[in-house]
C-alpha cells in the first residue's frame, strides 16, 4: 500500500516533468536565457576561455538559437555536461538542447526520446601512428597494440573493424583523451583511436606532429548534431531550422558582414524570405519574428564563418572541410529550401 | 706480606670518548639504518629508490618554464635553453590560469567576496578550534588576516576582467574587507567570548558572501534556529519528549513554509542585497572548499547522533540508524552523486530549481555521516563499562551523560579518525567532476586543456592541484595532532 502510493507519487511527478517541459519555447522565453548543454571542454567544439566566456564550434549552434529565440547571442546559460549526465540533462529538462558533439544513432532517436534534428558536424574514427611505424593503411595494423577509450562507442567500432578485416589488435584501456595522448605518446601503444577530428586537434598540439600521421581509414560514421526533447516539435524545429539558416547562408553567400547589404539588395528571393526582407513572414509559422534568421547568422556568421573561426584550417587545430563542406562543393551540408 | 698487588691505580683515569663507531652519526647510522642484514638491504633499497626518483623527475623540474602563452611557446624556450629534444616543466599554464582553479568562473570582480569569505571561516573557527590558547589564537587570526588582505589586493588590482572593471570600485573592495576584520579584531580583543557569536553566524555569512542576492534569504534560514530554540524553551512544561518534538518539527515547519514568505517581506520593507552569483559560477577550489567545509560542518553532529543512535536501546532509532549507516557505507560516492544529480531530476516536481551544489553537498553529508558514526562507534565502545555506570551513578540523565561524560572522551579517542574521515572527504569532492561540476583536479584542467593554447599539457595542471590539496589535509592533520597532544589527560 505503502509502496504503491510511493510510485504513484513518483510516477505522477514524472509525468507532470513531461507536461510542463511540453512548450520548451514558452519555458525559455519566460526565462530570458537558453540553458544549452555542451560538453565539459572539447578543443575547437566547446572552450571556455579564462574567463568564462565559451567559444566553440558547438557553443556557436547554441548562440545562434538564442539569437533567434532571444534575439540576444549572450544569453545562454552554458551546462556542462559529461558522457554520463548529458542526455539525463535533457530528458529532464535541466537544459533545452544538447549541442555536445554527440552521435546521432538509432536508439539515441527512438529509444531514449530525443530528436537529432541535423548534422553540424560529419566526423568519423581514424587512427594516428607514428611515422616511424612504417604504417601507410589500418589495413596494415594488425597486431598493433592500440589505445582506446573504453566504454564508447569507439570501442565497438574498433572491434567491428578489426573483426570485419580479420586482424588481431590488443586494446590499451585509456579513460580519457589526455591520458590516450600521454600513453600514445610514451609509447604505450602503437596507433591511438578517437574521432578524427580529435586526432587532428591532439597531433596539432604535441611538440612534433610531423611525426606523427592519421591514417586515410575512417572506420566509422559519426554524424555529430544537436538535440532536443523528442515530443516538442514546434522547439525541435526552431532548433533545425537555425541550423539549417547557418548552413544555407554560407550557400548563397551570406556572411555577418554583409548581412544587411543581403537582406536589403539581394536578387535572390529566397535569401530575402531568409532574411525576413520580403513579403513571406516565415518566423510566425515557428512562432518566432521575421528576423529570427537574420539575428542567428549575426551571432557568429554563417555555417562557414563558425568552421573557419573555430576548427578550420587557419586554427591550430586545423580541420579540412571535408565532409562537411557544402553539398556543391562535394560535401554533405544540404539545407531543405527556404519556401 | 708476600700477597703483594702488582698494580694499583690511585687516580681516577680521564673519561674517554666512546670508539668512533659507537658515537655520533656513524652510530646512529649503525642503530636506525644498518641494524642487521635486511634492514641494510631494506635501507639501500629505499636510498636507491628515492634517488632513482629524484633522478628521473629532476631534469624535467629543472627545465621549468614560468612565462609564457601556450605550450607551443613553452616548448621552444625549452628547447631554446636546454637543447632540443629536452622536456621540461611548463608552469606558465599555472601562471596563466591560475585563477581559474582558484575560483572557476566566478566574476572576477567578485573574488574578494569568495576571499573573505575563506577567511571568516577561520575566524569563524577560532573559538571552537582554540578556545583556551589566546596565543595560538591571535597567531592564526594575524596570519589569515594578512593573508586575506593580500590576495584580495592582489585580486583587485591584477585579476579583474576588464570587461567587469568599469562598475566596479576597487577601493571599496578593499575597504570593506578591512572593516570587517577589524571589526573581528576588535571583538577578539575586547570580548573574547563574544567571537563564539560570530560563529554561530558564519554559515549564513559564508553562504551570502559566496551565493549574494537578498541577506534576508540566509538571515531567515538562521532564524530558523532561533525559533527552534524557543520552542524547546515553550514546550518546557510538556516534557523532555514534547520538548525535542518541538525543537525538531518547528524549526522545519519554518523553513518549509515561513521563511521564503518572510525573506520577501522583509526584502519588500527593508530591501539589501549584493549582486547574486550562480552555481553553475562556481568551480575550482571555491567550489571544492565549500563542498568540504560544509560537509564537514554537516556531517559532524549528523555523525554523532548517528553513532549514538546505533548504540541506543530504543529497538527503531537503533533499526534506523543502523539501516541508514550500512546502506550508505555500502554504495560508492558516486551512486549517490549521481542519484542526486540525474535521479532526482526525475522526481522532483516540475520547475523547481534544486541547486546542484545543494543537492551535492548533502549527498557529500550523509556520505561522510555514516563514516564519522562508525569511527565515533570506536571512541565509544572504547570507554571502559565503569565510565556509563559512574554516570549512571551520579544520577545523570541520559543527554547529560553523554554531554558531560561519554562523548568528550569518546571523541577525543576518536580524533584521527574522524580527521581521516575529513581529509578523505575533503579530496571526495573531486568527485563531483562525475555530475558536470567544475572540480579543481580533472574539471578545470579539462578546460584548461580544451583550449589550443595549452592542449596537450598533463603534468603541471595535476601536480599543482595536488599540491594544494596537499596543504589543506596536511593542516588538518597536524590540527588533529595539535589537539591530541592538548586534550592528552591521561599519563601513558
Amino acid at each position: 500500500m505503502k509502496k504503491s502510493v510511493f510510485l504513484g507519487t513518483l510516477s505522477a511527478a514524472a509525468l507532470s516533468a513531461g507536461i510542463a517541459s511540453a512548450a520548451t519555447l514558452d519555458d525559455v522565453k519566460a526565462r530570458g536565457e537558453l540553458n544549452c548543454g555542451v560538453t565539459t571542454g572539447l578543443t575547437g567544439f566547446a572552450v571556455p576561455d579564462a574567463n568564462g566566456n565559451w567559444t566553440g564550434f558547438d557553443v556557436a549552434v547554441c548562440r545562434a538559437v538564442a539569437a533567434a529565440v532571444l534575439g540576444d547571442p549572450a544569453k545562454v546559460k552554458f551546462v556542462p555536461t559529461t558522457g554520463q549526465t548529458r542526455f539525463t540533462a535533457l530528458a529532464s529538462g535541466e537544459v533545452d538542447m544538447l549541442a555536445r558533439n554527440t552521435t546521432w544513432t538509432f536508439s539515441r532517436d527512438t529509444d531514449l526520446k530525443f530528436d537529432f534534428v541535423g548534422v553540424n558536424y560529419y566526423d568519423g574514427q581514424g587512427f594516428m601512428v607514428r611515422k616511424d611505424l612504417g604504417v601507410s593503411s589500418a589495413k596494415e595494423l594488425a597486431g598493433a597494440t592500440i589505445c582506446i577509450q573504453t566504454g564508447t562507442t569507439t570501442e565497438l567500432n574498433l572491434a567491428d573493424y578489426f573483426k570485419a578485416n580479420n586482424m588481431e589488435y590488443q586494446p590499451v584501456a585509456i579513460e580519457t583523451n589526455a591520458e590516450g595522448e600521454q600513453q600514445y605518446l610514451a609509447g604505450a601503444c602503437d596507433a591511438y583511436t578517437t574521432d578524427a577530428s580529435g586526432l587532428a586537434a591532439t597531433r596539432a598540439a604535441f611538440a612534433d606532429p610531423e611525426n606523427h600521421i592519421i591514417l586515410p581509414e575512417i572506420i566509422s560514421k559519426e554524424p555529430l548534431g544537436p538535440l532536443v526533447r523528442h515530443g516538442d516539435n514546434e522547439w525541435g524545429d526552431i532548433v533545425m531550422w537555425t541550423l539549417n539558416a547557418l548552413v544555407a547562408a554560407e550557400e548563397y553567400g551570406i556572411t555577418s558582414a554583409n548581412l544587411e547589404e543581403q537582406a536589403a539588395n539581394s536578387p535572390n528571393p529566397e535569401v530575402k524570405r531568409l532574411l525576413g526582407s520580403s513579403e513571406d513572414d516565415l518566423g510566425a509559422m515557428i512562432k518566432l519574428d521575421k528576423e529570427w534568421a537574420k539575428r542567428a547568422i549575426a551571432a557568429s556568421g554563417n555555417y562557414g564563418e563558425i568552421f573557419a573561426a573555430t576548427i578550420g584550417e587557419s586554427t591550430p587545430i586545423g580541420l579540412a572541410r571535408g565532409l562537411n563542406a557544402q553539398w556543391t562543393q562535394g560535401g554533405l551540408l544540404y539545407s531543405p529550401p527556404f519556401r | 706480606m708476600n700477597n703483594q698487588v702488582s698494580y694499583v691505580r690511585t687516580q681516577m683515569l680521564a673519561q674517554q670518548p666512546p670508539p668512533g663507531r659507537e658515537m655520533g652519526a656513524v652510530k646512529w647510522m649503525r642503530e636506525n639504518l644498518f641494524a642487521g642484514p635486511i634492514n641494510s638491504a631494506l635501507t639501500i633499497l629505499g636510498a636507491a629508490a628515492v634517488v632513482w626518483l629524484i633522478a628521473s623527475a629532476w631534469p624535467w623540474l629543472a627545465a621549468s618554464v614560468w612565462n609564457a602563452s601556450t605550450l607551443s611557446e613553452c616548448r621552444e624556450i625549452i628547447a631554446a635553453s636546454w637543447g632540443e629534444g629536452h622536456h621540461g616543466a611548463c608552469w606558465a599554464v599555472i601562471k596563466d590560469r591560475w585563477q581559474q582553479y582558484a575560483f572557476g568562473f566566478y566574476p572576477s570582480d567578485l573574488y574578494w567576496r569568495a576571499i573573505l569569505a575563506l577567511g571568516l571561516l577561520f575566524f569563524a573557527l577560532t573559538p571552537v578550534l582554540f578556545a583556551a590558547n589566546r596565543r595560538v589564537a591571535n597567531r592564526v587570526m594575524g596570519v589569515v588576516s594578512l593573508v586575506v588582505l593580500a590576495f584580495v589586493t592582489v585580486a583587485e588590482f591584477r585579476l579583474i576582467d576588464p570587461a567587469d572593471a568599469a562598475a566596479h570600485s576597487i577601493w571599496a573592495a578593499i575597504l570593506t574587507v578591512t572593516l570587517v576584520l577589524a571589526v573581528l579584531w576588535a571583538v577578539h580583543i575586547f570580548a573574547p567570548s563574544k567571537l563564539i557569536w560570530f560563529t554561530a553566524i558564519y554559515p549564513g555569512l559564508g553562504f551570502w558572501l559566496l551565493w549574494g542576492g537578498s541577506v534576508w534569504l540566509p538571515v531567515v534560514a538562521l532564524a530558523g534556529f532561533v525559533i527552534g530554540w524557543l520552542a524547546f524553551r515553550a514546550a518546557q512544561p510538556f516534557g523532555g519528549p514534547a520538548q525535542l518534538v518541538a525543537m525538531l518539527l518547528v524549526p522545519v515547519l519554518w523553513w518549509i513554509y515561513g521563511a521564503g514568505v518572510a525573506a520577501d517581506v522583509l526584502n519588500r520593507i527593508i530591501p539589501f542585497s549584493i549582486e547574486a552569483v550562480g552555481s553553475d559560477k562556481f568551480g575550482g577550489f571555491v567550489l571544492a572548499i565549500t563542498i568540504g567545509v560544509a560537509g564537514i560542518a554537516l556531517s559532524l553532529p549528523f555523525g554523532i547522533v548517528l553513532a549514538l543512535g546505533r548504540q541506543s536501546n530504543m529497538f527503531l532509532v537503533k533499526a534506523l540508524s543502523v539501516c541508514f549507516i550500512e546502506f550508505i557505507r555500502g554504495v560508492p560516492l558516486i551512486t549517490l552523486l549521481f542519484t542526486a544529480s540525474l535521479l532526482l531530476n526525475y522526481f522532483l516536481p516540475p520547475g523547481t530549481n534544486f541547486d546542484i551544489i545543494l543537492r551535492v553537498i548533502i549527498m557529500v553529508t550523509l556520505f561522510a555521516a555514516a563514516y564519522i558514526a562508525e569511527v565515533i562507534r570506536g571512541g565509544l565502545a572504547a570507554l571502559p563499562r565503569g565510565q556509563y555506570e559512574a554516570a549512571d551513578a551520579l544520577g545523570l540523565d541520559y543527554w547529560k551523560a553523554q554531554r558531560l561524560i561519554i562523548l568528550p572522551q569518546a571523541l577525543k579517542i576518536s580524533i584521527p579518525g574522524i580527521v581521516s574521515t575529513f581529509i578523505g572527504m575533503f579530496k571526495d569532492t573531486t568527485l563531483v567532476v562525475f555530475v558536470g561540476l567544475l572540480d579543481p583536479l580533472k574539471g578545470i584542467t579539462d578546460i584548461v586543456r580544451a583550449s589550443t593554447d595549452w592542449k596537450g599539457i598533463y603534468w603541471e595542471p595535476y601536480i599543482f592541484v595536488a599540491a594544494i590539496f596537499f596543504i589543506f589535509n596536511f593542516s588538518m592533520s597536524r590540527y588533529a595532532m595539535y589537539l591530541e597532544r592538548k586534550l592528552k589527560t591521561d599519563h601513558r
